[in-house]
């Protein structure tokens, strides 16, 4: 496991430069967020918000913005796994083929058997992405963001458009593997029963330009998060003691 | 498939023989050869090693010629389709070379360079390359930019995004350009050698003109139909079952 340091996220301001008929707008605006080690962040905010500009610009796919992204106390930027919302598999690879792709010739044969057993797709690891399930699919594309041991895991909208019993059991079989390897995770979602399900802190952003409007520890013992009483009544008190947040779901 | 549509090809292939015999047959002369005379001197032509020394030498310039066009072509197709400022740049002299006739470039290598091997082979790519370029480039312009982004942000090397994002995609355009390719670069290499060099399969087909001995004409140019679909069938065709075994 790669030594796990606090995160630093400053993005300053992120402008979308005019295009044909559209004016030049701020999608981000003065965001700062430090994520500690091994911790599970949720950004929750209404759609179009900016969560996926940030996640790009974390991941180093947008590198048109002012500010920095940093391990703290170092200038070095942290390796990331990123689950993207379409899991961007390479439908000419294999399961295995795939995972193995992101390891660049590093021998982690134990790693990846680990992996694909904790996600159930050890039967699965020869076959074809065009043969999977959109949450077999899923599950692949969070193997091969575990395997890399990365510093920080960039969740997108993992479970969007999968049915419920489908993304319970993702969400399920991600909490186990985030358990036996802590990485620090920032998840976004809309989805604030899912945020408080799966987070250790909840970011509430606003609408563009985005920026951070509350932070919130979730203080449900990880055991009960299964009871959905419990989801709920953390949700409503926090939503009854914070108004400025209702508004923005 | 059904039991009877198997038989097609070969069904094809026999009316057509059929029709070129029945053809000479009723015409009764030199110009118009039957398959049987054609095959005859097909057959002296190969035991004398007439007919697999040119064909030889025509597949070298073949081979060589395809492969510069379709190294280079691809390299800078690539480059065009991913960089738009050096496609508006460089459109226009795609245009031209597109359209500049075989003949005027055979014509003016061999000017400029001598009849030597080099001209040849420069005179072939120069035709060729054009048709690369537009094929990859466009094969570039359609690259999955999400694939592309998943490669920078696991940090690949610039060989593996290439060797396993990037061409997987651009296969179908090679294959497509391999095709097309072969199919003008043979024909251009015959006008080379028509025009400049002492061998090849071109170089046969003049004199057999000069002799107007049709029969031999047609033997060469069905000896060179067969190493065609022979490469057709031994390398194209399981290259591109290969590469489509992921697809449903």
């Amino acid at each position: 496991m790669a030594q796990v340091s606090d995160i630093q996220i400053e993005v300053r301001q992120k402008v979308y430069p005019a295009a044909g008929q559209a004016a030049p707008h701020a999608a981000i605006q003065d965001f700062k967020l430090t994520l500690h080690a091994g911790e599970f962040v949720c950004l929750v905010g209404p759609s179009g918000c900016g969560k996926t500009t940030l996640l790009n610009i974390v991941a180093d796919l947008d590198q048109d913005y002012d500010g920095e992204i940093r391990i703290a106390r170092q200038q070095a930027r942290p390796k990331i796994g990123y689950i993207f919302q379409n899991p961007r598999l390479l439908p000419w690879r294999t399961v295995r083929q795939n995972i193995e792709l992101v390891l660049q010739g590093r021998d982690a044969t134990e790693t990846v058997d680990f992996l694909l057993e904790t996600m159930q797709l050890t039967r699965f690891q020869h076959v074809y992405p065009e043969r999977l399930s959109l949450g077999m699919s899923r599950r692949v594309a969070i193997i091969r963001a575990f395997a890399i041991d990365p510093e920080l895991l960039l969740m997108d909208e993992p479970f969007v458009s999968l049915d419920p019993p489908t993304a319970r059991q993702v969400r399920e079989l991600l909490l186990e593997l985030w358990r036996k390897r802590p990485h620090t995770v920032l998840f976004v979602t809309h989805d604030l029963r899912e945020a408080i399900a799966l987070a250790d802190r909840l970011i509430f952003l606003s609408p563009s330009p985005m920026s951070i409007v509350g932070d919130i520890r979730v203080t449900i013992p990880r055991d009960l998060r299964q009871d959905e009483n419990e989801i709920e009544a953390f949700r409503r008190q926090l939503l009854d003691g914070a108004p400025h947040i209702k508004q923005l779901l | 498939m059904s039991k009877l549509q198997k038989f097609f090809p070969a069904l094809s292939l026999a009316v057509f023989v059929a029709a070129w015999q029945g053809a000479a047959w009723v015409l009764d002369s030199n110009l118009l050869p039957s398959p049987v005379t054609v095959a005859g001197v097909f057959w002296l032509e190969l035991l004398s090693g007439q007919l697999t020394y040119h064909l030889g030498s025509t597949l070298i310039r073949l081979i060589v010629s395809f492969a510069v066009a379709m190294l280079l072509g691809s390299a800078i197709g690539l480059a065009l389709g991913r960089n738009k400022n050096l496609n508006a740049f460089f459109d226009n002299w795609l245009v031209i070379f597109l359209n500049i006739p075989a003949l005027v470039t055979i014509i003016l290598c061999y000017v400029w360079f001598g009849l030597s091997e080099a001209s040849a082979i420069l005179a072939v790519v120069i035709n060729k390359l054009p048709n690369v370029i537009v094929t990859i480039r466009e094969g570039a312009r359609t690259l999955d930019q999400d694939l592309l982004d998943m490669a920078r942000c696991y940090r690949l090397s610039r060989i593996n995004t290439l060797k396993h994002v990037i061409w997987p995609q651009l296969h179908p355009f090679m294959m497509s350009a391999t095709r097309s390719g072969l199919a003008l670069i043979w024909k251009i290499i015959l006008i080379v050698e028509l025009l400049g060099r002492n061998n090849g399969v071109g170089f046969q087909l003049h004199l057999y003109f000069q002799l107007f001995d049709v029969a031999s004409i047609l033997a060469y140019s069905i000896a060179f139909v067969i190493v065609i679909q022979g490469i057709e069938h031994t390398i194209l065709k399981p290259l591109d079952k290969q590469s489509q075994r992921w697809r449903r």
